[in-house]
């Protein structure tokens, strides 16, 4: 196959149409293999081999068309699909989108070329995610556990402060116990503004979390086509820290949204037939490529976890973006708009977050044997506090019976005390504060929690209530 | 368009005919083709020689499987179930003769496969390398006369025995059959004359083309339960042997854990779990977590009934769509050892889609939300493969099919959904709101039905719980009448509902957390069994008519709600375990003394019957 490598054409190219490129076929290349680009500018540009047949290639170019003529186009043919020359001292350094370094520093020394695609990894090479990732967040730690391994996406929504809580997630998780060593962030940000790009990179920098950090940088003035390409490259790079170097490696990736709106971008230039809302019927399938290289494998030490950032369009759950993106994830959680007009920081909304490894990275050998029942009660007794304040928003706190008023003010209790956080909290304290709102609720609701653990943890509580 | 499919004596279709049959004429010389046009997993192929429709083919050096999907004179197009990276026009593409098939043989019980039943585990990934060999023990002798579906010999595989049976559609005289020893996979074990005159030769292995469901002597009703120890489930939406059921669920209302409980715990004798474009997490899970588990029935680690089928999300597409028939095909096989297999599907959508994916490539006219117009009949087909059967040797066996659906949004309405709910006879709806409740199974009890139920009642009769029926149907409209009030409380407030209706909505407040709730984490309830759930159904039987006499007799709902007792209650799935069924018994008459002290009138309890 690489017999033909590294053959030029010049003046083949027949057409130009959006992103795609053809070319009269008149060297052997297969389907997939990278080629440059290069126009009367000198600029080379990345694409790929999309179709073939007898007479045409149809390259999908990654970059930028403007600036591409007919006749001086120069291509060249890599004869393999596209690598990322990866090697020691990828931390540290900033990236543009597709790999080079734009920091100023020198090239990375490379010792491995593996393909940005990754290789589909065989599940039954895969270890289960197991161990907690503490991130200083209560609604995260307490009721949404991260796990090592595991890819928990943020869904946000347009001027949701999602940005600030990414960085701070990335500043403040840590392992527990002293198994701290060997933590790498690898952050990529997709389409996104240069003064967001910036605020991340400063407050990595003001914390010293640059040093263990990659940054990948497709900014929202670059070309669309690059954005797909921008997460391969920097999840390449993860899993080289991670499955070479022995990293526990955490992916930040944001916004997914600039990716999906490429990638639709992209297929209607191919005049493929649109799916939902104008996405491609492909763009499972696509998005799994991405999220499903978080993990652990066996044998080697590191290990990928991802915590991608998407934008709902319109505040909309069900819309193709996080719909999809949730089914192939292991959890998400959610900002709520209104929490966030209400001031409450980090504004999580609970219920329709979801950790589903959560029991894979709490309880007996990894945290409290308490936690999980704690988290469930939580749960149970915010979700009926939730049914209430809608039935009181209607009848009044008058039309409620007794207990349900109680209910309606752990509502409040429960978004003032534990959701809104002013700093950093250990998950021992995120517990505490679970317990004590708890125990302003009648005991005999508490159905989720055992009569020993209402002895340990409730009881004191509402004694000392009782004497004080 | 079907210039090489019309002819019945071309050899490919005739081998087709009789797939499992090795023919023993001179080996054909295999038809020629070479990419004219490829993209995706999709490619156009010029040839001289004959394919049809089906038809395998090897693709290009490395030989990539693929099937040909359309034939249009000279050319044909074909999908490939493999990456494509580095395909290119004039590569060459082999037919096989034979339409799509996997290679079935014993011992397929506690391994991983991918979407074409090729072995993914191995020796470095923890796993074991599947067998080379076998050990096999002839039950027939040379001059037999044999028909399909009779044993020809057993083979100890691991620590289950199966046997080796004449393949359906074949016939005839047996004129050779190896004697005991240790075989290769593909080493002959016996010689048949069929009766039309051909040679054929029977291995270990057995091709079988994965879209062809494997005959039966004929159907039996489906009359058994198949208990999943999930009490909404068996008590409320049960399933029954040979059945179907589709679990309906947006992202995170618990599709995939309750598919791995059911893998986990229902009581089919093999389950057949096929992840089909889900997440490679799951499959790991399953590997990690099947071997420490313990079979309730026979002590034995629960891998060890179990076949993974995994295509998972970032496997090739195109092999989706095999993975779900190559999963059906190998329940079917196992059915034919005279088992009772149940088959979870996780997740059905992800095979549809896939399917769109083709027919988009294809350019065929998309229909409702772009799937193909053939989406209904496929998953009609698939359906149908489920069924309780006498098999052709006579035995007893059943293949139950159960499909996860991932509704756009959780939004019923959508294509796949609705046509699947034409094809099961079970339909566990999950609710958002519940699961973001915590609130598992979240099966929305109102959503969901079981056409089997009716049916199964003599079941529960005969084990023990003659009221069962009345007391399932009394559950029910419970719950029906609990979401009118829920409706009017919010408009008059609870408050101002009478006590009667308070009451009401008490007692179905224990229903759900008594007994729907069942957390499939937990050690002590994770799995309930017909006994335990018959106990417990009869005591939130007893605390409702009990309730109610209380009522009458002046007390108020909120006394009755805090009796201790009521909290005991509530908490019986938890506390009280499969050991101890005995303190249903105490929990009961606690109840009927803390229930005849309430009520200001001091005259007894009012001689209610159950």
């Amino acid at each position: 196959m690489t017999m033909w490598a590294e053959l030029t054409t010049t003046g083949t190219a027949t057409r130009i149409e959006g992103p795609l490129l053809y070319l009269a076929r008149n060297v052997d290349v297969g389907l997939n293999e990278a080629v440059e680009i290069e126009g009367a500018d000198g600029a080379a540009r990345l694409g790929r081999i999309a179709a073939l047949d007898e007479s045409t290639i149809i390259v999908e170019v990654l970059e930028a068309t403007a600036g591409l003529g007919l006749a001086d186009t120069r291509v060249r043919f890599r004869g393999e699909a596209l690598r990322f020359p990866v090697g020691p001292g990828l931390l540290g350094r900033v990236f543009d989108g597709v790999g080079r370094p734009i920091d100023g520093g020198p090239p990375i020394p490379a010792t491995r070329f593996p393909r940005i695609d990754g290789e589909p990894l065989n599940p039954a090479m895969r270890a289960l995610p197991s161990d907690f990732i503490e991130t200083g967040v209560s609604t995260i730690d307490l009721m949404n556990s991260l796990v090592r391994g595991q890819k928990l996406p943020v869904f946000s929504a347009g001027g949701l402060p999602h940005d600030r809580l990414a960085a701070e997630i990335a500043v403040q998780a840590r392992l527990r116990g002293d198994r701290t060593g060997g933590f790498a962030i690898v952050f990529v940000g997709i389409g996104v503004s240069h003064d967001v790009a910036e605020s991340y990179r400063q407050a990595m920098q003001e914390s010293g979390a640059l040093a263990h950090t990659a940054m990948f940088l497709n900014l929202a003035s670059e070309p669309s086509t690059q954005r797909l390409l921008t997460p391969r490259y920097a999840l390449t790079a993860a899993e080289h820290l991670a499955f070479v170097e022995g990293r526990h490696v955490l992916v930040i990736m944001t916004d997914l949204t600039n990716y999906c709106e490429a990638l639709r971008e992209v297929s209607a230039s191919h005049g493929e037939i649109p799916s939902r809302k104008g996405y491609p019927g492909y763009m499972y399938s696509d998005l799994a490529t991405i999220y499903e290289r978080a993990g652990l494998v066996h044998g080697r030490a590191g290990s990928v976890t991802q915590l991608p950032i998407l934008t709902m369009p319109a505040d909309d759950i069900g819309h193709p973006i996080p719909d999809i993106t949730g089914y192939i994830t292991e959890g998400q959680i959610v900002l709520d708009r209104e929490l966030d007009h209400r001031g409450v920081y980090p504004p999580v909304n609970v219920l329709p977050s979801l950790s589903r490894l959560m029991s894979a990275g709490t309880g007996k050998g990894f945290t409290d044997p308490d936690h999980p029942a704690l988290a469930h009660q939580l749960f149970a007794a915010y979700a009926r506090a939730v049914r209430v304040r809608v039935l009181a928003s209607v009848v009044g706190r008058d039309g409620l019976t007794a207990t349900d008023r109680r209910f309606l003010d752990f509502a409040d209790t429960f978004e003032t005390s534990l959701v809104s956080q002013p700093g950093a909290r250990s998950l021992e304290e995120s517990m505490a504060v679970g317990w004590r709102i708890l125990a302003d609720l009648p005991t005999s609701e508490l159905a989720r929690l055992s009569d020993t653990q209402i002895e340990r943890h409730i009881a004191p509580l509402t004694e000392a209530t009782r004497h004080g | 368009m079907s210039v090489s499919i019309d002819r019945p004596e071309n050899a490919a279709t005739d081998a087709a005919a009789n797939p499992a049959a090795k023919a023993d004429a001179a080996p054909q010389k295999r038809a020629l083709a070479h990419i004219r046009w490829i993209g995706g997993s999709v490619l156009h192929a010029e040839t001289r020689d004959r394919f049809m429709i089906g038809e395998a083919i090897a693709v290009g050096a490395a030989g990539l499987l693929g099937e040909v999907i359309r034939l249009d004179g000279r050319r044909f197009v074909a999908q490939v179930y493999e990456d494509t990276t580095g395909l290119r026009p004039g590569d060459t593409i082999l037919g096989t003769g034979l339409p799509l098939s996997i290679p079935l043989r014993p011992g397929l019980l506690g391994g991983i496969y991918d979407g074409l039943l090729r072995p993914l585990s191995s020796p470095e990934s923890g796993g074991v390398a599947p067998p080379d060999r076998l050990p096999f023990v002839p039950l027939a002798a040379t001059g037999d006369a044999v028909r399909p579906g009779m044993a020809l010999g057993r083979v100890e595989a691991g620590d289950i025995a199966e046997e080796r049976l004449v393949p359906p559609n074949l016939a005839g005289t047996l004129e050779w059959i190896a004697p005991a020893g240790d075989y290769g996979l593909e080493e002959p074990l016996a010689r048949i004359r069929a009766a039309d005159g051909r040679l054929v030769e029977v291995a270990m292995i057995e091709r079988w083309p994965v879209r062809r469901p494997r005959p039966v002597a004929r159907r039996l009703a489906a009359d058994q339960p198949m208990i999943t120890g999930q009490r909404i489930l068996d008590t409320l939406f049960p399933i029954a042997r040979g059945s179907r059921a589709a679990i309906p669920g947006g992202f995170g209302t618990g599709k995939t854990v309750l598919q791995q409980t059911l893998a986990k715990w229902c009581d089919a004798d093999v389950i057949v779990y096929v992840g089909c474009g889900e997440r490679g997490n799951e499959m790991a899970e399953v590997l990690h977590e099947f071997p420490g588990l313990v079979d309730p029935r026979n002590d034995r680690p629960l891998i060890e009934r179990t076949v993974i089928i995994a295509n998972t999300s970032n496997m090739p597409v195109a092999a989706r769509e095999a993975s779900i028939y190559t999963a059906v095909t190998v329940g079917e096989y196992l059915r034919d050892q005279g088992l009772n297999v149940a088959l979870m599907a996780d997740s059905t959508s992800r095979w549809a889609e896939a399917l769109r994916e083709v027919s988009g490539r294809l350019g065929e006219l998309p229909g409702e939300a772009g799937y193909p117009a053939y989406l209904s009949s496929r998953l009609a087909e698939f359906y149908e493969r489920s069924a309780r059967v006498e098999t052709l040797s006579g035995k007893e066996g059943s293949l139950t099919l159960i499909g996860a659906v991932s509704p756009p949004a959780g939004d019923f309405s959508e294509p796949v959904t609705s046509h699947t709910k034409r094809y099961v006879r079970c339909f566990w709806g999950l609710d958002r709101e519940r699961a973001q409740a915590r609130f598992y199974p979240a099966i929305h009890p109102l959503q969901s039905y079981s056409e089997d139920a009716r049916g199964l009642a003599r079941w529960w009769a005969t084990s023990g719980h003659p009221d069962w029926q009345r007391q399932r149907e009394r559950l029910l409209s419970l719950l029906e009448e609990e979401s009118k009030l829920e409706r009017m409380a919010r408009i008059v407030g609870k408050e101002a509902l009478p006590p009667r209706q308070q009451l009401l909505l008490i007692s179905a407040e224990l229903v759900g957390h008594a007994f729907l709730y069942q957390s499939a984490y937990s050690e002590v309830d994770r799995f309930c069994s017909p006994a335990r759930q018959s106990e417990m159904l009869k005591l939130i039987d007893r605390f409702i008519t009990l309730a109610d006499g209380a009522l009458d007799r002046g007390a108020t709902p909120d006394e009755i709600a805090a009796l201790p007792v009521f909290r005991r209650l509530q908490r019986m799935s938890e506390d009280i375990g499969e050991d101890r069924l005995e303190a249903f018994a105490d929990l009961r008459r606690d109840l009927e003394t803390a229930m005849a002290a309430l009520g200001r009138t001091a005259h007894a309890a009012t001689g209610e019957t159950r």
